[in-house]
């Protein structure tokens, strides 16, 4: 489904990724960790199509599409969606309309009819139950003045509601007690079909312990420089990066 | 290109949708001011005497006036004798109702979206379209009338209401007020007249649509609207104008009167032709708007949408006179390319335990320049007087500006002011947030920009906030690629 070669990517001309390589195939989880820093939300943006960052080399295919060469907007329409670590306020935006807004453009580029009315809100109260979201914090201003749970929580919800295809999740889990973890959790989970596919930057294994990953991925410094099974979550949970970091420090030729 | 410039490059590429003018017949006035042009006027309309001396008496002291200069617009001095005062569509007579109507006017109309048919009208406004000077066509009056509701056009209320006419002229903003005031006085053509009697609340909008067609011309419509004690209405005005290299003058003047207990809402949409992307031509739009809460618990409240003109020049104002009396202002203003608009609002509380709000929201693209000019005076017996005001400004790329001036004026200590102003930018981030969800650039300013005057586009009647958003985004969108 996602096929990411020799990705290089910089911004103001600092390089920041620096060869990433990934194959993700429709009904896999992948998780990507790393230390702060390391180019994980990076590698989210770009795959997004942030503007600031330059693709300075590589490829990128999605669906057999050229994904770098769509428009951020495009690449939601077939089926992208990015759960930002920090989630943007705007101000006098209903989560609701918003949502309707975006809902229907990608229904058009789709060549389907708008939503009414009705058949979208029976969709929310359907995805609202989902991710047990409140009625009240939809109505209010996109984000404003929500707290950090609430922002995650909310990013899930549009996930819901828009139903992508690839789905990177990024630190989802910061911010979230240990029972909205769990609901958020358990959303992402049934959302999951044989036709999708997910991709989790996390710091912590608590998350993987509902959205257990296929295969998990270490970024560091621009490049992922370790992949294995789930057990390899687990191994950094009690090791730490040193070791990594060091494997690679050693070698490297920067 | 960052996507904030590319957004604002591609902004210009939008057309002003009604610049088209239609060729009719019309009665023109010779071009050029003096005393025989305001005498022509006034035996044209067929006016009693004392008008025509009101208006000679404005004209002298217009004369003796200079042209303002204090506000934060820059322009060439328009040539005052190259203009006509007065162009009117020529009907063989007066029509009685809508179906006498010249058919050509109503296609006019038809096609900026005013049906002038009653029955055509699902939302029941009642609806007086006044093109380039003079009213064509009033709507709904039989209504009205059972209620002794007064809705007619200017002319028609000077010789069927000549008390109220003679009472209520220019007691809000008298002749002398400024400039462009007095050059409406002398040469005004026509305009709206409403009166709402003692008690009744008006059971429709009443709405005044205003077209500036003919060349050359300069626009000086008068509206004037009574609310009588413990009455109730609400005023929707819209306007727009075909497009042209010249400058074309629009120098309206509006009072409103409000009894004690009584309510009046004035909503205006304003879509003038703002010039092209060059700066060339588009309308001078120097307006003078005021109120006065005479009675006590009386309201006024000014709702705004400007998203035309070249310049624009205006600052609808309440007088709070009766205790407990209420004013509001709530604007939100555009400008794009080359516009320039300095607006804002004056609250001047006489009467004790006054309030008054004030809800500003600029919004600036393109090289225009925006500014928020706003003054809160608070009398000597004006006790326990309180203002909010929040003055927000938004930009879009680096080349606008956006301005706020406010002054405030206490005159009595237990009076309570307060002013908040913030000034942002509309974000990448934002933008970008939006792209993601699916939701292409052009309809996310858009989102944005409607989320941002959301306060204000509140306060308009529901079928006009739809039309001032669709504004607001034509205003600000262009074909983003
Ligand atoms: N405008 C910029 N100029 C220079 N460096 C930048 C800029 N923006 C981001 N970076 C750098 O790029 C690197 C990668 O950042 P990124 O946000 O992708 O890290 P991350 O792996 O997501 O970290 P975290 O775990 O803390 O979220 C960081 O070192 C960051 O400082
Ligand atoms: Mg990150």
């Amino acid at each position: 489904m996602l096929s990411i070669k020799n990705l290089h990517a910089s911004i103001e001309g600092t390089p920041i990724l620096r060869g990433i390589n990934l194959e993700v195939k429709a009904g896999e989880v992948h998780a990507i960790m790393g230390p702060n820093g390391s180019g994980k939300s990076t590698l989210a943006s770009v795959l997004a199509g942030r503007e600031e960052y330059e693709v300075t080399e590589g490829e990128v295919f999605f669906q057999g599409k050229e994904l770098l060469s769509l428009s951020p907007e495009d690449r939601a329409r077939e089926g992208v969606f990015l759960a930002f670590q920090y989630p943007i306020e705007i101000p006098g935006v209903s989560t609701t309309n918003f949502l309707r807004t975006a809902l229907n453009q990608v229904r058009e580029y789709r060549g389907q009819e708008p939503l009414d009315a009705v058949k979208f809100l029976s969709l929310m109260k359907e995805k609202m139950a989902l991710v047990e979201i409140d009625q009240k914090l939809l109505s209010r201003s996109l984000n404003e003045g929500f707290s950090g749970g609430e922002k995650k929580r909310n990013e899930i919800f549009q996930m819901a509601m828009l139903n992508p295809v690839l789905s990177i999740l990024d630190e989802t889990d910061s911010g979230l007690d240990i029972d909205a973890l769990r609901i958020v959790s358990n959303g992402v989970n049934k959302l999951k079909s044989d036709t999708t596919a997910t991709i989790v930057v996390t710091h912590y294994q608590r998350l993987l312990d509902y959205i257990v990953p296929d295969f998990v991925h270490v970024l560091y410094k621009g490049r992922i420089v370790k992949s294995g099974k789930k057990e390899l979550a687990l191994e950094l949970e009690e090791k730490g990066y040193d070791w990594i970091k060091e494997e690679v420090d050693s070698t490297a030729t920067v | 290109m960052s996507k904030d410039n590319q957004i604002l490059e591609d902004l210009n590429s939008k057309e002003y949708e009604h610049g088209w003018s239609v060729n009719f017949e019309t009665d023109e006035a010779p071009l050029g001011l003096n005393e025989d042009i305001i005498r022509w006027i006034s035996t044209k309309k067929e006016e009693p005497s004392w008008l025509l001396e009101w208006r000679l008496k404005a004209f002298k002291i217009w004369q003796g006036m200079t042209e303002p200069t204090w506000a934060n617009v820059k322009y060439l001095k328009m040539d005052l004798q190259a203009l006509r005062y007065y162009s009117a569509p020529k009907q063989s007579k007066k029509p009685k109702n809508i179906n006498e109507v010249d058919p050509e006017l109503i296609a006019i109309y038809e096609r900026l979206g005013i049906s002038l048919h009653e029955q055509k009208r699902l939302q029941g406004i009642a609806i007086d379209v006044v093109l380039d000077s003079v009213s064509v066509a009033t709507t709904f009056k039989e209504t009205l009338g059972k209620l002794g509701i007064v809705f007619c056009s200017f002319s028609e209320a000077v010789k069927e209401h000549p008390e109220l006419i003679q009472k209520y002229l220019g007691s809000v903003i008298p002749m002398t007020d400024n400039y462009y005031a007095a050059l409406n006085a002398a040469v005004f053509s026509d305009g709206s007249f409403c009166y709402i009697p003692k008690g009744v609340r008006c059971p429709m909008e009443l709405s005044t649509y205003f077209r500036i067609n003919a060349a050359n011309t300069g626009q000086f419509e008068r509206t004037l609207i009574v609310a009588d004690d413990s009455s109730y209405v609400s005023y929707l005005e819209g306007c727009t104008a075909p497009q042209r290299d010249e400058n074309q003058l629009h120098a309206a003047v509006v009072e409103i009167y409000a009894g004690a207990h009584a309510e009046v809402k004035y909503s205006t949409v304003q879509n003038w032709f703002p010039g092209d992307k060059e700066g060339k031509g588009g309308i001078y739009n120097f307006v003078t708007k005021r109120g006065i809460c005479a009675g006590d618990h009386s309201k006024i409240s000014w709702t705004q949408v400007e998203t035309g003109s070249a310049i624009t020049w205006k600052y609808p104002s309440c007088i709070l006179k009766g205790d407990y009396s209420i004013g509001e202002f709530y604007s939100v203003a555009v400008t794009n390319n080359y516009q320039q608009a300095d607006t804002g609002t004056k609250m001047i509380h006489i009467g004790k335990n006054t309030k008054s709000r004030i809800v500003s929201k600029g919004i600036s693209a393109g090289k225009s320049q925006n500014s928020y000019r706003g003054q809160v005076q608070v009398m000597k017996r004006a006790h326990n007087a309180r203002n909010f005001s929040q003055c927000d400004s938004l930009l879009m790329g680096n080349q606008c500006g956006a301005h706020t001036f406010p002054y405030i004026d206490i005159a009595n200590p237990s009076a309570k002011v307060e002013h908040e102003a913030t000034t942002s930018k509309i974000g990448e981030d934002q933008i970008f947030y939006c792209n993601q969800r699916g939701i292409a650039t052009e309809d996310a300013v858009a989102l944005i920009v409607n989320g941002y005057a959301k306060e204000v586009l509140n306060q308009l009647p529901m079928e006009f906030a739809v039309e001032a958003q669709k504004l607001l985004a034509l205003t600000l969108e262009g074909s983003v690629g």
